[in-house]
């Protein structure tokens, strides 16, 4: 039997889809938005800027500083402030990256792409994971050596040759960096920009404030699970955390594996939720 | 191909798709109608595995979507126009999809020199028109040269110019041995484009068939004429078989009879037409046709391939 129209027979190449067509593909879509570009410039001008001005004031306040604040100075943490801001730009990236795919509709697109949804997560994860990696340790120790280089001669100075010092330099792109996952996880859960910022700000700023108004013997505990606090005894050199009241906080790799569950947490939710959900 | 067998959508208590069955078979344009929230959208959605169906299935060329080794290469779709991040240019809008899907950048510039954005590919997606946008869209659905195409009211927003564009490019998407299904709300759309239609309306399968059977079972389509001689003009259409409607503004609509009986009948006459407009039947009046036809089948038993309907229209 002969057919007018005979369907054309498409030679497709051998194999499937894979995990690298995912993760150049989020690629493209990371660098090709603005809002990355000011995302990273956020992060960098907060963290090397609030760090320049923190170790300043602490540079021509020393003289009339007490003994006590002579005793507890830690030039590490000091000079790492600034990354304690950044973390928002990194959350507003992280979130982004997810959450501007539903808000735009193009998530319909990528998932007609790749129908294995956790594929696409895992490979957004991935690729704003590496970036945000490269670019927080680039800032974490940019900061601590421009401000090393304020705080010297007026101040005790830390260098890197000190195990405790590198490994809270290290740790403030370490804790920038899975703080974004956290975000983008979250974002896979709301599935809103607005909504995935909000609840991030509220975890990271308003949540340690409300703790902070329980009596020490619940708040504290409760306190040190928080990522805020985390991130503070992650940048300093003593277990302590230098500035932060919810005592005693958890030792750097104990804080750093909480925090990593954190992300794993919101990541695996996110991507149940998405398999299950109609985007 | 796709074959749908029994697909079935709800949203709580709402059935947005009920148990719809059809096949969109190669080489011909599939018109998939139905007015606005009949389910045409949803059933494109699960169709791409996008939404997923609460019962029955879907297979494209005898799979399922999720199985699709490279999904871009089999299926292409439009489903919502916006679908774009609007900072992104239009290239790396198209890009970043290639990639998932190994398809190399050549290919990217070639279905945006075929939908007519090869001027604007650097430009930001958020500035473009709605009819850009549009295109844009179909040169996603294009990227991967599928052989199955899905396009969700592709005219929406295009200029006239825009819209025989579409008509062109469908059927000689078809024309190339693809398996194109397209949706509209307009009836006369798909009279122009479609070899086939499949029917809905709130979810249900109403007819699935050619459009020529589907057309000349929808009596309704009528002629609109002026005359300054209406009297005579009446009489004589009355005659010939036809039904009469006095307009308010003075026009008369005319049922049962061609433009071209009522012309040449009037030109027998001597009576001068200053207007004579065939008037294509609206899908609403198409749909309110089959309604009765499929009760009229049904109490006179005999085969149709319509299920009975009765009561499941807007009115």
């Amino acid at each position: 039997m002969t057919v007018a129209v005979t369907p054309a027979r498409r030679v497709l190449p051998a194999g499937h889809y894979r995990f690298s067509g995912a993760l150049r593909s989020e690629w493209t879509k990371l660098r090709t938005v603005r809002s990355t570009l000011w995302c990273l410039v956020a992060t960098v001008v907060l963290g090397i800027g609030i760090g320049i001005l923190a170790t300043s004031s602490q540079a021509s306040n020393w003289r009339h500083a007490g003994f006590i604040d002579k005793a507890l100075f830690d030039p590490t943490s000091i000079s790492l402030t600034g990354l304690l801001f950044g973390q928002l730009a990194m959350g507003v990236l992280g979130g982004l990256t997810m959450s501007a795919e539903y808000g735009s509709g193009s998530i319909r697109a990528t998932f007609a792409a790749i129908p294995r949804r956790p594929v696409v997560l895992a490979a957004k994860a991935v690729v704003f994971g590496v970036m945000a990696l490269v670019v927080t340790e680039a800032v974490s120790f940019t900061a601590f050596f421009v401000g090393q280089s304020i705080l010297s001669g007026s101040t005790p100075t830390a260098t890197l040759s000190q195990h405790e010092v590198l490994r809270a330099v290290i740790g403030g792109g370490l804790f920038l960096t899975v703080l974004g996952l956290v975000a983008l996880g979250l974002a896979a859960i709301i599935r809103h920009t607005a909504g995935t910022i909000t609840t991030f700000v509220g975890i990271l700023l308003i949540l340690p404030l409300v703790v902070s108004a329980f009596p020490a013997r619940i708040g504290h505990p409760i306190g040190r699970y928080l990522p805020a606090t985390i991130g503070s005894a992650m940048t300093s050199t003593t277990s302590e955390g230098a500035h932060d009241q919810f005592l005693p906080a958890f030792p750097f790799w104990h804080g750093f594996v909480i925090l990593c569950a954190y992300a794993v947490g919101t990541l695996v939710i996110g991507g149940v939720l998405m398999v299950r959900r109609d985007p | 191909m796709i074959e749908a067998r029994g697909l079935t959508k709800r949203y709580g208590s709402t059935v947005a798709v009920d148990r719809l069955s059809f096949d969109v078979r190669a080489g011909q344009v599939t018109g998939f109608l139905g007015p606005n929230g009949s389910g045409k959208s949803t059933t494109m959605r699960m169709i791409m595995g996008i939404d997923r169906p609460n019962g029955g299935s879907v297979m494209i060329e005898g799979r399922r979507y999720h199985d699709l080794p490279w999904p871009l290469r089999e299926v292409g779709g439009l489903l919502e126009s916006k679908a774009v991040h609007p900072g992104r240019s239009a290239f790396n809008h198209l890009w970043a999809l290639a990639q998932t899907n190994a398809i190399p950048a050549g290919r990217v510039h070639e279905v945006l020199e075929l939908v007519g954005l090869a001027a604007v590919t650097r430009k930001r997606a958020g500035k473009f028109s709605l009819g850009m946008t549009q295109r844009l869209g179909i040169a996603a659905a294009l990227l991967g040269d599928p052989g199955v195409l899905l396009f969700d009211e592709p005219i929406n927003g295009l200029d006239p110019e825009g819209i025989l564009w579409v008509r062109t490019l469908l059927k000689r998407l078809a024309s190339e041995g693809r398996a194109v299904f397209v949706s509209s709300h307009l009836m006369s759309e798909m009279a122009l484009t479609a070899d086939h239609l499949v029917v809905i309306g709130r979810g249900k399968l109403i007819a699935d068939q050619p459009v020529a059977d589907f057309l000349a079972q929808s009596s309704r389509a009528s002629v609109r004429l002026r005359t300054p001689r209406p009297e005579p003009l009446t009489v004589a259409l009355l005659e010939a078989g036809g039904s009469v409607d006095n307009e308010p503004d003075g026009s008369l609509v005319v049922n049962a009879l061609s433009a071209a009986a009522i012309g040449d009948l009037a030109a027998a006459l001597g009576i001068a037409l200053h207007e004579l407009a065939p008037k294509a039947a609206s899908l609403e009046e198409a749909f309110m046709e089959l309604t009765q036809d499929s009760v009229e089948f049904r109490a006179e038993g005999s085969d149709t391939t319509m299920p009975p309907t009765t009561g499941e229209f807007p009115t």
